[in-house]
C-alpha cells in the first residue's frame, strides 16, 4: 500500500524536516503487521514527494498469534495493498512526530498551511467515489479520483471498490495526517482491531477542530466505531453536548422502523384480547417482541424459540435475561429451535406470535412449517404477520420488484396471503381473520398484513 | 429350596431393623444392585441415621432405582419396608417400568432383633422403634399379594435365612436366544384352508403322524410364529388350532396370545363375557370337539404369554404391537397393550375405538411383528409391521419372512366376515405409512450431542452446539430433507511437500497410501468448479414411490451444505432431465435394475456458484494488487533514479507483481460465462448409489466406467474423469503420476485425487485408509494460500499445516455419509437418513484450517 505527500512550498525539502525523514536514503520501519518504508521519489527544491509503502506480511495476518495482528479476515485478502486502518497505525507510528504536530527543526512550519497533496494508490471504498467527495471536500481538499475494473477481461462484473485517489489543499501537514487517519478507515469501514473506549478518545483527538463541524461526522463515527452504538454516542455527546440530547443520534433512531414498533404492539392486544396467558413467540429473534410481553402481567409464561443461536444470545442481552428478578425470568424461556421440525416443547400453549417469520422460509418449506404449528404444537391462538408486497411499491428505497430484506424468500400481496391462511385454517380446523398493519393506502393497503388464526371449538 | 425371582425384577426386602436386611443383601445380590435407604440418609446428610434426611433420601433412592429398572437391570431395596405407604410408592415405581415385583420378608422374632440391635456398635435404635416396626410388619404380611406384590418369600428363623438360595428366572418372554430364521403369521381366525396354504408355500410340510397329530416341518429348520387371534369368526377354527397346537408343543412354532384367545380363556374358565365379535363360531365349533380337546385348548391357550422377543433382542413379536419401554418387561400393562393396543379414548363414525399409532412414536431397533388391525397392505413403519391382512375379512393371510423382512400372502377363498370399518378406509394418502410419518421430522432427532452408529467407524459423537449450527444451516437453507440423503465428506490434502517452490505434491499421497499397504491407487483428475449430489429419478413416479418427494420434481442437484444447487428452479430441472436422459441412453437405469440414482460430482464453471465470491474477493484483491504494487513499483523506479538505494526493495516489489499476475491469471482459468444448461460442464466421479445398492463395494475403475458410459451419452454436457493408475511401489509408475499432475497443472487444472482402488480400505491395524487425498497445483494454490504464498519468506511458515484434525474429520464425514446412504437403501425412517446428513453438517462447523 502506498502514500504519496507532495508539497511545492519552497523550499519544498522542508517536507524532509516535517516528516523527520531523511529524502535520500531509504528507511525501514518494523511494524506489528510488517514493514513500513519510507523514500522520496523526488526531492528538488520545488518539489517534493515523500512516499510511504506498507508491507502487510500476508501470512503473519491470517496466523494470529498473542500479542500479533489477530484479523478475521479472509486468507486471500486485500490488505497487503490497500490503505486502510493498517495506514492510520502506521501514519501514528512512522510520522508520529508529524501527526502530533512537532517538529524541532522548523517548528515555524508546523502550523503554517502548507500546499499539499496526498497520493493514495489504492483506496478502498465502501460508498464509492460520492463517499469519497463526501469526507474530503467539506475539509477544503480538491479531489481527483481515478477508477478501475474489476477485471479487464470480464467487463461485465463492473467497477472495483477501489480509486485511485489525490486530494489536494493549502493546509498544515498535521491537518492532513489526522484527515487521513480518521478518514482512511472510515472510507474502508473496517478496522484490523478490536475498537474499545479508547478509540473513542483517539477520534476525538485526531478529529479537533475539524470533526465537530464535518457534515458526515455521525457516518465517520458510526463507522470509524465499528457500529458501537454505545461507542458512538459517547463520541457524538462529547463531540457536541447540545446536539446528543436524545439517547440516540437521530440517524440511529431512524434505524428502528417505527412500523415494527406498530406491528408488535398490535399483536400483543391481539393476543390479550383472546385471552392468551401462555405464549409461544415463534421466531422470536432478537426479543423485541418478547419485551413486550414480558412487561405485561397479562403473560404468564413465554417462550422465545428461535433457529439462530446468535439471535437468542442477543435476545438474552436484550432482556436482560439474567439479571431479571426471579419471577420473572421464571416466566421466560428461550428456546433454540427450528420451524420446520416437530418440537414438542410448543405443545400446550394458549397462542403463539409468528412476527415476520413465514416469508423467510423457502416455500417448499411451508408444508412442514404448517404442520409443525398448527397440528403438531397446535396453539388456540395464532397471530401471523408478514409483509404485503403491494405495498413495496411506496417505499421510495425499494427498487422495483426487490424485496425488504435480503433474506426473505416470498413476499405475499393481499391476495395471496388470504388464500394461504384461510387454506391452513380450513385444513387444521381454526378460523382466521386478516387485518392490515400500519397506515392504509388506498390501492396498495397496509405495509404489513396480520392474519389471527382460533381454533374451533375454543 | 432355590427361590425363583424374575431377572428383572424390584426386590424389597422387608423387615424391622435388626432384622439383617443389609447382611442378607450383600450376601445374595451384586453391591451395584441394593440401594441402601440408610447409605441414601448418609449421602445427603453424612449421617446413615438422620431421621430428618428421610425424605431426601427417599427422592434419591427412588431416583437411581427408576433409571436402573428404565435400563432393565434388577434392582434389590434395602429398607425396613414395613409400612404400606412406603411400599405403595415403590410398587408403583416398578408397575412404571413394568417390572415384576418380589419381596423377600426377613420375619424374625422380637428377641431376634433387639438382641441385634443391642449388639450394634455403630448406632442403635431405641426398643419401642423397633418393637413398633415389627408390629407394622405383622399386620404387612397378608397385605403384601393384594398390593401388587407379585411373589412374597418368608424367611421366618435365622436357619430359613440361612438356608435361602436363589436363581434369576428369564422371564417367559424372554427367547433372545431363539434367532430363527421366523416366518411370522398375521390373524387365522379360522382359516385352515388359507393358513396350511400359506405354510406350505412358505416351504413347510405339514404331515399327520399316527397319532393324528400335526407335523409341521422346514427343510432349513425355520419356525412359525403365530401373532395371535387364531380363534373366533372363521370356519375351521378347532383345525387351526389342532395345527397350532401341534406345532407349537413339537417346536416348531411359537405362538403369542391375542385378544380374542383371552376372551375365549375367560369365556372357557366360565367368566362372564358378551358373546361378540365371532366368539360364537368358536364355541360352537368347539362342542364338536371332545372334552379332552377342549381341556387342552384351554390349557394351550392359557398358557400363551403376550409377547416374545427373539434374535437377541432384535425382533419381538406381539399381537397388537409394543413400544420399546414395554420389551421384555412383565406387568399387566405389557399384557393389555400387547393385546389390544391402545386407544384414544375415542370413536369413529363406525363406533369403533380410534388406535393409537403407538408406531409413529416408536425409535427402537427391535423389529416389531403384530397385528390385530387388519391393513389393505403390511408397510413398514420406523421398524415395526403390521401384517394382519384380513384373511377373514376376504383378503389375504401374510406371513412376514425373518431375516429377510420378505412378505408371502395367500389370498382369502372367499370372505367370511364383512367387517365393520371397511379395511383401509379412510386412508387416501399417495405416500406410504413411512413416508406420510416422515414428512415432519422431529426435532429431537437433531439436537444435543449426538451420537450416530456407523458400520464402518462405530459411534460418531457430535457436539451439540455443532448440533445446534446445523440446524440452523438445514432449517434457513437446506432443500427438502426427503432428498438429502447423502452429504459428501470433506478431503485432505497430501502431507505438505518439502520441495522449494509448492506445498502440495504427489510423492507424498503416494508415500501415504505405501505406508497404509495400499499398493495401487487411481489418480483422478481434479475438477475446478462446485460439489454437487446429483439425484435423477427415471420418472416423477419414482420419486415419489422412492423419495417421497410429491410436488413433481424426478431430482435434484444440491450443494456440500444440502442447497439447492441453482437458484432457478428451471435450471435444476433441465439440467436433471439432461442427465436423466443420458442415463437412459446410456442403460444404466436397466442395467442396475433402479429407477433412481444418485452421483457425486463436479459441476463447472467455477464461477457459476461461485461469481460474487470471484468478483468480491479473487478479482478484488488481483485488481487492488496490480495497482498498489504497480504505482510502488513506479515510484521506487523514481527514487531508484535519483540515486536511493531502493534496488532490494524493487525487487521485492517487482516479484510480488508477477505472482498478482500469476494469481489473476489462475482464478480467470475457471471463469466463463453462463447463458444456459449447454454451457456447463458435469463432471461426476462416484455412482454411490442406486435402488438397494450402495456401490461402495466396487472399485473406482468401476464407478468411472459406469460414468464414462453416462459421459458418452451426453458429451455436451457430462465430462468423463481423466484418471491413470498408479502402483505406489514401483518409481517408474509414480513418476509417470508425477508427469501426469504436473501435465495437468501447467494446462491450469487444479490438480489431482488419489484414491486406494477400491472405494473403502482399511490398513494392517482394521484402521479406515483416507477415501481420497487431494495433490492440488502450485498455481491453483495461490488462490487459496495467497497470491505471495511461493515467496519462500511465506512459504517456510505456510509448511506448517497439521492435518491430523482435517484427516480424522474427513474419515468421520466418509463414514457418515455411507451410513446415511446405507439406512435410506434400505428403507429405514427418514429420521435415520437424516440425522447422518445433520451430522455431517455439523461436522463441518469444526474449526478447521479451511485452506486444508
Amino acid at each position: 500500500m502506498l502514500l504519496t505527500l507532495t508539497t511545492t512550498h519552497r523550499p519544498a525539502t522542508d517536507l524532509g524536516y516535517l516528516l523527520h525523514k531523511h529524502p535520500e536514503r531509504l528507511q525501514t520501519f518494523p511494524l506489528s503487521f510488517g514493514e513500513a518504508f519510507v523514500f522520496y521519489p523526488e526531492a528538488t527544491e520545488e518539489r517534493c514527494t515523500a512516499a510511504l509503502l506498507l508491507g502487510v506480511d500476508p501470512v503473519g495476518l491470517v496466523r494470529p498469534k498473542s500479542g500479533g495482528v489477530g484479523m478475521n479476515h479472509q486468507y486471500v485478502n486485500d490488505r497487503p495493498y490497500t490503505v486502510s486502518s493498517f495506514l492510520s497505525v502506521a501514519l501514528a507510528q512512522v510520522f508520529g512526530t508529524a501527526l502530533a504536530g512537532h517538529c524541532k527543526a522548523r517548528p515555524d512550519l508546523v502550523s503554517q498551511p502548507l500546499p499539499l497533496e496526498a497520493g493514495i494508490a489504492v483506496l478502498p471504498s465502501q460508498g464509492g467515489e460520492p463517499l469519497i467527495r463526501r469526507l474530503f471536500e467539506p475539509l477544503g481538499y480538491r479531489v481527483a479520483i481515478t477508477g478501475a475494473a474489476l477485471d479487464d477481461e470480464f467487463p461485465a462484473w463492473g467497477e472495483s471498490p477501489y480509486y485511485t485517489v489525490s486530494l489536494s489543499a493549502t493546509v498544515p501537514l498535521q491537518q492532513l495526517l489526522s484527515h487521513l487517519y480518521v478518514l482512511v478507515p472510515v472510507l474502508d469501514n473496517d478496522k484490523h482491531y478490536y475498537v474499545g473506549e479508547d478509540e473513542v478518545a483517539k477520534l476525538l483527538r485526531h478529529g479537533e477542530g475539524w470533526l465537530d463541524r464535518h457534515p458526515e461526522r455521525e457516518l465517520i463515527a458510526w463507522r470509524y466505531l465499528k457500529r458501537s452504538r454505545r461507542l458512538v454516542t459517547e463520541a457524538l455527546t462529547r463531540l457536541a453536548p447540545e446536539d446528543a440530547a436524545d439517547d440516540d443520534p437521530p440517524s440511529l433512531n431512524a434505524r428502528i422502523p417505527p412500523l415494527h414498533e406498530q406491528r408488535l404492539k398490535a399483536v400483543v392486544e391481539t393476543l390479550k384480547n383472546h385471552g392468551v396467558h401462555r405464549v409461544l413467540d415463534l421466531g422470536c429473534g432478537e426479543g423485541r417482541l418478547l419485551q413486550q410481553l414480558l412487561r405485561d402481567p397479562a403473560f404468564t409464561e413465554i417462550v422465545g424459540l428461535d433457529v439462530s443461536h446468535i439471535a437468542l444470545e442477543h435476545a438474552r442481552d436484550r432482556l436482560h435475561l439474567d439479571r431479571l428478578p426471579s419471577r420473572l425470568q421464571g416466566k421466560m424461556t428461550l428456546l433454540h429451535g427450528s420451524l420446520t421440525y416437530r418440537d414438542r416443547r410448543l405443545e400446550g400453549f394458549d397462542g403463539a406470535a409468528l412476527v415476520e417469520v413465514i416469508e423467510h422460509l423457502d416455500p417448499a418449506r411451508l408444508p412442514a412449517f404448517e404442520r409443525v404449528v398448527f397440528e403438531f404444537a397446535r396453539p388456540q391462538v395464532v397471530v401471523l404477520t408478514t409483509p404485503n408486497a403491494e405495498y413495496n411499491r411506496l417505499f421510495p428505497a425499494l427498487a422495483a420488484g426487490c424485496m425488504r430484506h435480503s433474506d426473505h424468500r416470498f413476499e405475499w400481496t393481499r391476495q395471496q396471503f388470504a388464500a394461504w391462511a384461510q387454506a391452513v385454517a380450513d385444513r387444521f380446523g381454526y378460523a382466521v381473520e386478516i387485518q392490515g398493519l400500519g397506515p392504509e393506502d388506498i390501492d396498495a393497503g397496509a405495509p404489513s398484513q396480520m392474519g389471527v388464526f382460533i381454533q374451533h371449538g375454543r | 429350596m432355590v427361590a425363583k425371582i424374575p431377572e428383572l425384577s424390584l426386590i424389597l426386602l422387608v423387615g424391622a431393623s435388626g432384622s439383617g436386611k443389609s447382611s442378607f443383601a450383600r450376601e445374595h445380590f451384586l453391591p451395584t444392585e441394593v440401594l441402601s435407604s440408610d447409605a441414601c440418609r448418609a449421602m445427603v446428610s453424612d449421617d446413615d441415621a438422620n431421621q430428618d434426611a428421610t425424605q431426601d433420601a427417599f427422592d434419591i433412592l427412588h431416583y437411581i432405582a427408576g433409571k436402573r429398572l428404565a435400563r432393565g437391570r434388577l434392582t434389590v431395596i434395602d429398607a425396613t419396608n414395613v409400612r404400606p405407604e412406603a411400599r405403595r410408592s415403590l410398587i408403583d415405581l416398578a408397575r412404571k417400568h413394568h417390572v415384576l415385583i418380589t419381596a423377600v420378608v426377613l420375619n424374625l422374632s422380637k428377641e431376634v432383633c433387639l438382641e441385634r440391635n443391642a449388639r450394634r456398635t455403630d448406632r442403635q435404635l431405641e426398643r419401642p422403634i423397633i418393637e413398633r416396626q415389627i408390629r407394622q410388619l405383622s399386620s404387612s404380611l397378608s397385605k403384601l399379594r393384594r398390593e401388587g406384590i407379585h411373589q412374597v418369600i418368608t424367611l421366618s428363623s435365622e436357619e430359613d435365612v440361612a438356608a435361602f438360595r436363589w436363581e434369576r428366572q428369564p422371564l417367559w418372554n424372554n427367547r433372545t436366544d431363539e434367532s430363527g430364521p421366523f416366518d411370522i403369521i398375521g390373524d387365522v381366525h379360522g382359516c385352515y384352508d388359507e393358513l396350511t396354504a400359506l405354510i406350505e408355500k412358505l416351504g413347510y410340510a405339514i404331515t399327520l403322524a399316527d397319532d393324528g397329530s400335526y407335523r409341521v416341518q422346514h427343510p432349513e429348520a425355520r419356525k412359525l410364529v403365530f401373532l395371535g387371534d387364531l380363534v373366533d369368526r372363521g370356519p375351521k377354527i378347532a383345525a387351526v388350532l389342532r395345527l397350532v397346537m401341534d406345532a407349537v408343543d413339537s417346536g416348531s412354532a411359537f405362538c403369542v396370545s391375542g385378544n380374542h384367545e383371552w376372551k375365549l380363556v375367560r369365556k372357557l374358565k366360565g367368566r362372564p363375557v358378551t358373546i361378540s365379535h365371532g366368539l360364537q363360531e368358536t364355541l360352537d365349533q368347539l362342542n364338536q370337539e371332545t372334552a379332552e380337546f377342549r381341556r387342552r385348548t384351554l390349557q394351550f391357550l392359557d398358557g400363551l404369554v403376550s409377547h416374545y422377543v427373539f434374535d437377541d433382542g432384535r425382533l419381538v413379536v406381539a399381537h397388537a404391537g409394543l413400544p420399546e419401554s414395554m420389551h421384555g418387561r412383565g406387568s399387566a400393562a405389557v399384557r393389555e397393550f400387547a393385546l389390544y393396543g391402545e386407544t384414544t379414548g375415542e370413536t369413529d363414525e363406525f363406533g369403533l375405538p380410534i388406535r393409537y399409532n403407538w408406531a409413529a412414536d416408536y425409535r427402537g431397533s427391535a423389529v416389531v411383528v403384530y397385528g390385530h388391525t387388519p391393513v389393505p397392505n403390511p408397510e413398514w413403519l420406523n421398524n415395526t409391521i403390521n401384517v394382519d391382512t384380513g384373511c377373514v375379512f376376504g383378503g389375504r393371510l401374510t406371513a412376514l419372512r425373518y431375516p429377510e423382512k420378505e412378505l408371502v400372502d395367500v389370498t382369502a377363498l372367499q370372505t367370511y366376515r364383512d367387517p365393520i370399518r371397511p379395511i383401509g378406509f379412510g386412508s387416501t394418502s399417495v405416500l406410504s405409512a413411512q413416508q406420510a410419518h416422515d414428512d415432519v421430522l422431529d426435532i429431537a432427532d437433531v439436537s444435543g450431542k449426538r451420537r450416530i452408529q456407523t458400520r464402518l467407524t462405530g459411534t460418531v459423537v457430535v457436539p451439540e452446539e455443532n448440533a445446534a449450527a446445523a440446524l440452523e444451516v438445514l432449517s434457513r437453507f437446506a432443500a427438502d430433507p426427503r432428498w438429502l440423503i447423502y452429504l459428501p465428506p470433506t478431503m485432505s490434502p497430501a502431507e505438505t511437500s518439502q520441495q522449494s517452490d509448492t506445498l502440495e505434491h504427489p510423492a507424498e499421497a503416494f508415500a501415504y497410501f505405501r505406508q497404509q499397504g495400499v499398493p495401487e491407487v487411481i489418480c483422478e483428475q481434479k475438477h475446478m468448479g462446485s460439489r454437487a449430489v446429483i439425484i435423477v429419478c427415471r420418472d416423477e413416479k419414482a420419486a415419489l414411490e422412492r423419495f417421497g418427494v410429491a410436488h413433481g420434481d424426478f431430482g435434484i442437484v444440491y450443494t456440500r451444505t444440502g442447497r439447492h444447487f441453482f437458484e432457478d428452479p428451471a435450471v435444476e430441472r433441465a439440467l436433471v432431465e439432461r442427465v436423466r436422459a443420458a442415463a437412459e441412453t446410456a442403460g444404466l437405469f436397466i442395467q442396475l435394475k433402479t429407477d433412481w440414482l444418485l452421483m457425486d460430482a463436479e459441476i463447472m464453471p467455477w464461477s457459476l456458484k461461485a461469481q460474487d465470491l470471484i468478483k468480491r474477493q479473487y478479482a478484488a484483491v488481483g485488481r487492488a494488487g496490480q495497482m498498489g504494487l504497480g504505482a510502488a513499483n513506479a515510484a521506487l523506479a523514481r527514487a531508484i533514479e535519483r540515486g536511493v538505494p531502493a534496488s532490494d526493495l524493487q525487487s521485492k516489489v517487482t516479484a510480488q507483481l508477477q505472482r498478482i499476475e500469476r494469481y489473476i491469471q489462475a482464478y480467470r482459468r475457471y471463469v466463463w460465462p453462463v447463458e444456459s444448461v449447454d454451457d456447463l460442464k458435469i463432471a461426476p466421479f462416484h455412482l454411490m448409489a442406486s435402488e438397494g445398492a450402495v456401490y461402495t463395494d466396487r472399485d473406482h475403475l468401476w464407478h468411472l466406467g459406469q460414468l464414462s458410459k453416462l459421459a458418452a451419452a451426453d458429451p455436451g454436457l457430462l465430462y468423463p474423469t481423466p484418471m491413470l493408475r498408479v502402483r505406489v511401489d514401483d518409481p517408474e509408475s509414480m513418476a509417470e503420476g508425477v508427469r501426469w499432475w504436473e501435465e495437468l497443472t501447467d494446462a491450469g487444472h487444479e490438480g489431482m485425487v488419489v484414491k486406494p482402488l477400491p472405494f473403502v480400505v482399511r490398513n494392517g491395524q482394521g484402521k479406515l485408509v483416507q477415501p481420497a487425498i487431494k495433490v492440488r497445483g502450485r498455481e491453483y494454490l495461490r488462490l487459496i494460500y495467497g497470491p505471495d504464498y511461493t515467496a519462500p519468506e511465506h512459504l517456510e511458515r505456510l509448511r506448517h499445516r497439521p492435518l491430523s484434525a482435517k484427516r480424522a474429520l474427513a474419515l468421520r464425514e466418509f463414514s457418515l455419509g455411507l451410513e446415511g446412504l446405507h439406512r435410506f437403501v434400505a428403507r429405514e425412517p427418514l429420521r435415520r437418513v437424516h440425522e447422518c446428513a445433520h451430522a455431517v453438517l455439523a461436522l463441518e462447523s469444526e474449526p478447521i484450517d479451511p485452506r486444508l
